[in-house]
């Protein structure tokens, strides 16, 4: 594990801050978007593309790169601000949101959008579809058709994804979580946004989850529990599940969506509706009011 | 009566010779692998097969995340699951996320034929056809198979690969050259054009033997590809023949009969008949004896061929 100073904790938590003000934006603007799941995944995105992920934006299918499967794709917003402020399209195209001819379409799209590794709305996929990539970086080497040479080696590159926890209702969640674990896909990370709301209500009301580690566990799972808005957490959490070897490894990020609104939070009203004006400027005024604290 | 030839047989060869030709190609299976006889891959490449368990949603999944790192999934379950339970996984990362999978639809038409309506998939041209990106293939003989699969998995996308379950009819002799995308005329005729894939073939090709007894010539048009569809050939058929019939191991909705009545219908209406399963579920039986109980039977060809002649010369 790394140590990580409290300049890089300081600075990852402002850039997260500083990311929720420019996802409130996106969405007030395109007046369309989903805020409350991409405003509790602020710091979990921040962490793993200005620290943790192995990436070059120049170079969006480098075959060594990371993999980061975004499977709760409706909290794309997020998604999009991190992608631009890291290097992957220009800042200024965020204004394109959800509109025609942007690459942003409403939820991710790998083929319009370079840097996108999976197509997301429907939920359920990450696992699934990450535990195939790790598969294939088990297998194979960096060149293309090596797996079966004898001087093959395994990619160095991991999966990561990030699942919602209304997500995990899915069946297909728990197929992928076998699977993952029958091929001891210690190369996949998985990351639950773990902020207790969906759509239409509590998570615990909609489809309990708990006992959630215990679930994890007994699917062969590495299990870590964490505040998901804690910088040094995630990160020391991330360093961990890259330890872990023989198994896949979930990280349940214990969040709040809507996180640093107050009217927001823990509303599941917000999944997905867009701020008027008025509601817009106290959002605002919250969010940068909370930025200040991390910039002094 | 031609030889019959196990098409599952085919397919496990054809498979391993696959797997020695091209080390992209890795084997997934829903755990069916021995009723669809991709275990005979795996029995020699191990490392390149995976079983995800009876988890279809998953199979397609897992294909999609090998087939976006560079390799050349074959996901293997019965035709129907692709169509019906992973149809979202489909959908969404093989055709909106272009993802280069072959699906091998076991099973297909009523060839489980003892295991039911459950086990049936006649809906699944159907579905697969109205995905964009999506290719359907639909070989009629062991020979066919084999030729046509090595070139569904040098196809630059997704492939739906229907397969027969059965001993069925050896049609072809080596010079039989299919390309993917190519109607293949198998029989002259020009009074009316039978069009035809898979199993129904050989049925055609009897049924226009039947038709040349009564003075009716009926050219036969193998259209093993169903999307994208040969639409030159079937506007020569309705040119040159002006009476189409479609014949197919599927529901009359939507498949070989629905393509062909969309690209005849927008550019030179003819009159059509579709011959396959009429809009319900089968039963538990014999597979041949089904296929003439649910109207796909020779003679159900050439009544059909009949009236089409009758309509033309209306």
């Amino acid at each position: 594990m790394h140590y990580h100073s409290e300049e890089l904790v300081r600075e990852l938590s402002a850039q997260a801050q500083a990311f929720r003000i420019q996802v409130l934006e996106m969405v007030y603007n395109a007046q369309t978007g989903h805020l409350g799941g991409a405003l509790s995944i602020a710091e979990v995105l921040a962490s793993l593309f200005f620290h943790h992920l192995r990436l070059d934006p120049a170079r969006p299918d480098w075959p060594d790169r990371d993999r980061l499967l975004f499977s709760k794709g409706h909290a794309c917003a997020m998604l999009y601000t991190a992608m631009a402020h890291r290097g992957f399209f220009p800042v200024e195209e965020l204004r394109t949101f959800r509109q025609l001819d942007s690459r942003l379409q409403g939820h991710p799209d790998r083929v319009k959008l370079p840097g996108i590794e999976i197509c997301a709305g429907p939920l359920g996929h990450g696992i699934a579809v990450g535990a195939g990539m790790a598969l294939a970086l088990k297998m194979r080497g960096t060149k293309p058709s090596s797996f079966s040479a004898p001087s093959g080696r395994a990619s160095p590159a991991r999966v990561y994804t990030i699942l919602g926890d209304g997500e995990i209702n899915a069946g297909v969640i728990w197929e992928g979580a076998m699977t993952a674990a029958k091929y001891h896909l210690g190369n996949l990370t998985a990351i639950l946004d773990y902020n207790g709301t969906q759509q239409t209500g509590a998570t615990a009301d909609v489809m309990p989850t708990e006992p959630i580690a215990d679930k994890w566990h007994a699917f062969g799972w590495h299990v870590q529990e964490i505040h998901g808005h804690n910088i040094g957490q995630i990160l020391d959490a991330l360093d961990r599940a890259d330890e872990v070897h023989a198994r896949p490894s979930i990280i349940i990020a214990r969040t709040t969506k809507g996180k640093g609104v107050s009217f927001m939070e823990y509303d599941h009203n917000w999944h997905g509706m867009p701020p008027n004006e008025d509601q817009y400027e106290q959002a605002l005024a919250e969010l940068q009011e909370e930025l200040k604290q991390w910039q002094n | 009566m031609a030889e019959l030839v196990s098409m599952r047989k085919a397919y496990g060869q054809a498979l391993v010779e696959l797997g020695k030709a091209n080390p992209d190609v890795v084997v997934l299976s829903a755990d069916v692998s021995n009723s669809d006889h991709s275990y005979m891959f795996e029995e020699v490449f191990p490392d390149r097969f995976f079983n995800v368990g009876i988890a279809e949603q998953c199979l397609v999944d897992v294909a999609v995340g090998l087939a976006y790192s560079g390799l050349i999934p074959l996901a293997n379950t019965f035709a129907f699951l692709f169509a019906t339970r992973a149809v979202e996984m489909v959908r969404t990362h093989i055709c909106y996320g272009q993802a280069n999978v072959k699906l091998m639809g076991a099973y297909a038409g009523l060839s489980d034929s003892f295991d039911g309506p459950t086990h049936h998939s006649v809906t699944d041209v159907a579905i697969m056809r109205s995905l964009p990106h999506m290719t359907v293939v639909i070989p009629s003989d062991p020979l066919g198979l084999a030729k046509l699969l090595p070139q569904a998995v040098e196809w630059p996308g997704p492939v739906f690969f229907r397969l027969n379950r059965n001993e069925v009819p050896v049609l072809f002799d080596d010079s039989y050259d299919p390309k993917i995308g190519e109607a293949i005329t198998l029989r002259p005729g020009d009074e009316v054009t039978l069009i035809c894939a898979g199993l129904m073939v050989s049925r055609c090709l009897d049924a226009a033997e039947v038709l040349a007894g009564e003075g009716i010539g009926a050219r036969v048009l193998e259209m093993h590809t169903v999307k994208p569809l040969d639409v030159d050939s079937v506007l020569q058929a309705a040119r040159e023949t002006g009476a189409l019939v479609t014949v197919e191991e599927h529901s009359i909705i939507g498949g070989l009969g629905g393509a062909v009545a969309e690209a005849a219908s927008e550019a030179h209406p003819v009159p059509i008949k579709r011959v396959g399963l009429a809009d319900k579920f089968a039963e538990t039986g014999p597979y041949f004896e089904m296929l003439d109980r649910y109207g796909m039977s020779v003679e159900d060809i050439a009544a059909a061929a009949r009236q089409a002649l009758a309509a033309k010369k209306g």
